[in-house]
């Protein structure tokens, strides 16, 4: 798994990157009310703003970390979005990214970096 | 956090791990390890605890209470003289313009008038009361801390430390010992739900928190949730809601307004803006407070813009308030439109991240309330 500065984590499945983000930052966030997803298909650039997270006290913007095509989301957060904070690393990811440009993993942190980064 | 005051319960607060933050120049928990959510369902279920330390006491004092009430009839449009002894009721300061300068409670405790205003208000509330009310001693509560307990199960808690305070109705103020402490009991908050306000001397704060707290169906609640309740009933927060550029007629306030004070009443008029105000009461306001309840999920906070019409046209209205409320369980809204759009079921749009979704005019409160009148 790798993490990004903004507390996403990223996780290689096949051809394709699993995106959620981490327990620190849905605990930071707070209880999470309602996630914007991307569409599938969409081809997405890193740094574009592609999911807005919604919780009790303010909304917040999800980056891609990757340039490529979102070939999943998750829809059940569409029902219940308190499940990013009941299992935020797994059945509360985001969204399935098919990277057009792999190496892009390279610049992020491992599980070690991205623990001593949030103290 | 340095600068910020803290209140009597202070400690208290970072022993049961809430996060601490700023508000109105005092560090006050937002929300304890419980979280937001869960400590609002909590108040709706159980009991509460807020700290409200921050909020300002003060005690006008006059020759008796007539003269002490008619001298603040001159800065609220509020039948303060007709309260009886022992009863509370919701005021407002008004400006020259009519808007609110903060909004209040005001209680009659026989001798004297015992009122309590918003934090941020506070210093100028204060100077604002020395200013206006001659022959009237203006004195701010420094040594008591106000605390807090809402929610179905308070009546009961309460109880348990002194089985008078069952005896009091909504919004009936009485001084009782509770805890082995002297404390000015309200029923009344600003939940939406049955409760109690205490004022208790510092000294003896901590140790009526604790002893609430003991008892299983008190939880300690932060200021996220208090914003969240206070929403889902309809209640304005000053500052957003409510505003010096605010009349009372705009913001659906009316109701505060007692008939005495209306034309035609005995003692009409005679506050800061009343020539506006009377008049806005019969001719109406150009613009309104209502409630709004978005169609989708997401939920449209403050300054969202209100547009009548999907695509195209001038913005009616903005968002004042609005979040996620816990107990409806969808988003939910307070905002002002214009005069043609207040119906009941009217639906608008607001624009979030560029895209208009649509809203509709919905009756306040959103969660009924529970008092025990």
């Amino acid at each position: 798994m790798k993490y990004t500065e903004e507390h996403e984590w990223l996780r290689v499945e096949g051809d394709n990157i699993v995106v959620g983000i981490t327990e620190h930052a849905t605990s930071q966030l707070g209880d999470i009310v309602f996630v914007e997803l991307p569409e599938v298909g969409a081809t997405v650039s890193k740094d574009d703003e592609i999911v807005v997270i919604e919780s009790v006290k303010a909304a917040s913007d999800i980056t891609a970390p990757l340039d490529g095509e979102i070939v999943a989301v998750n829809e059940a957060l569409g029902d219940n979005p308190a499940l990013a904070n009941e299992d935020a690393t797994g059945e509360g990811w985001f969204f399935k990214i098919k990277p057009s440009n792999p190496s892009q993993m390279d610049d992020y942190m491992d599980e070690d970096a991205y623990k001593a980064m949030i103290g | 956090m340095s600068d910020l005051r803290e209140t009597p319960l202070y400690e208290l607060h970072v022993a049961l791990g809430a996060k601490m933050v700023s508000f109105a120049g005092y560090a006050m928990p937002v929300q304890y390890p419980m979280g937001v959510m869960k400590e609002h369902i909590h108040t709706r279920e159980k009991a509460g605890l807020f700290d409200v330390s921050h909020m300002g006491q003060v005690i006008l004092q006059g020759d008796d209470y007539a003269q002490a009430a008619l001298a603040l009839e001159t800065l609220v449009p509020v039948d303060v003289l007709g309260l009886p002894e022992g009863r509370q009721r919701y005021g407002f300061f008004t400006n020259d313009q009519g808007g609110i300068m903060d909004d209040l409670m005001l209680a009659n405790r026989g001798d004297h008038i015992y009122v309590v205003v918003n934090a941020g208000c506070k210093a100028a509330d204060i100077a604002h009361m020395q200013d206006g009310l001659d022959g009237i001693r203006v004195t701010e509560i420094t040594d008591r801390a106000l605390l807090a307990l809402q929610g179905p199960a308070a009546e009961r808690v309460l109880s348990t430390l002194n089985p008078a305070v069952a005896d009091m109705r909504f919004m009936d103020v009485a001084t009782h010992d509770l805890n082995g402490a002297e404390c000015w009991i309200s029923r009344s908050g600003y939940t939406g739900e049955d409760g109690f306000e205490i004022s208790v001397p510092v000294g003896d704060a901590k140790a009526l928190a604790e002893a609430l707290l003991a008892h299983e169906d008190v939880a300690p609640i932060g200021l996220g949730a208090r914003d969240s309740l206070r929403l889902e009933s309809g209640l304005c927060l000053y500052g957003h809601d409510i505003d010096a550029e605010t009349t009372p007629v705009e913001a659906a306030l009316t109701w505060a307004i007692q008939k005495v004070r209306r034309t035609g009443g005995e003692r009409a008029g005679g506050f800061p803006g009343s020539a506006v105000i009377l008049e806005a009461l019969t001719q109406g306001a150009t613009r309104k407070r209502v409630g709004l309840l978005p169609q989708g999920r997401a939920p449209m906070r403050e300054g969202v813009p209100l547009f009548a019409d999907e695509q195209g046209g001038s913005q009616i209205g903005k968002i004042t308030s609005g979040g996620f409320g816990p107990t409806v369980g969808h988003p939910i809204a307070l905002g002002y439109v214009g005069a043609d759009y207040t119906a009941h079921g009217t639906i608008l749009y607001g624009e979030l991240r560029g895209k208009r979704l649509p809203l509709t005019v919905a009756p306040l409160p959103f969660n009924p309330p529970n008092f025990k009148r």
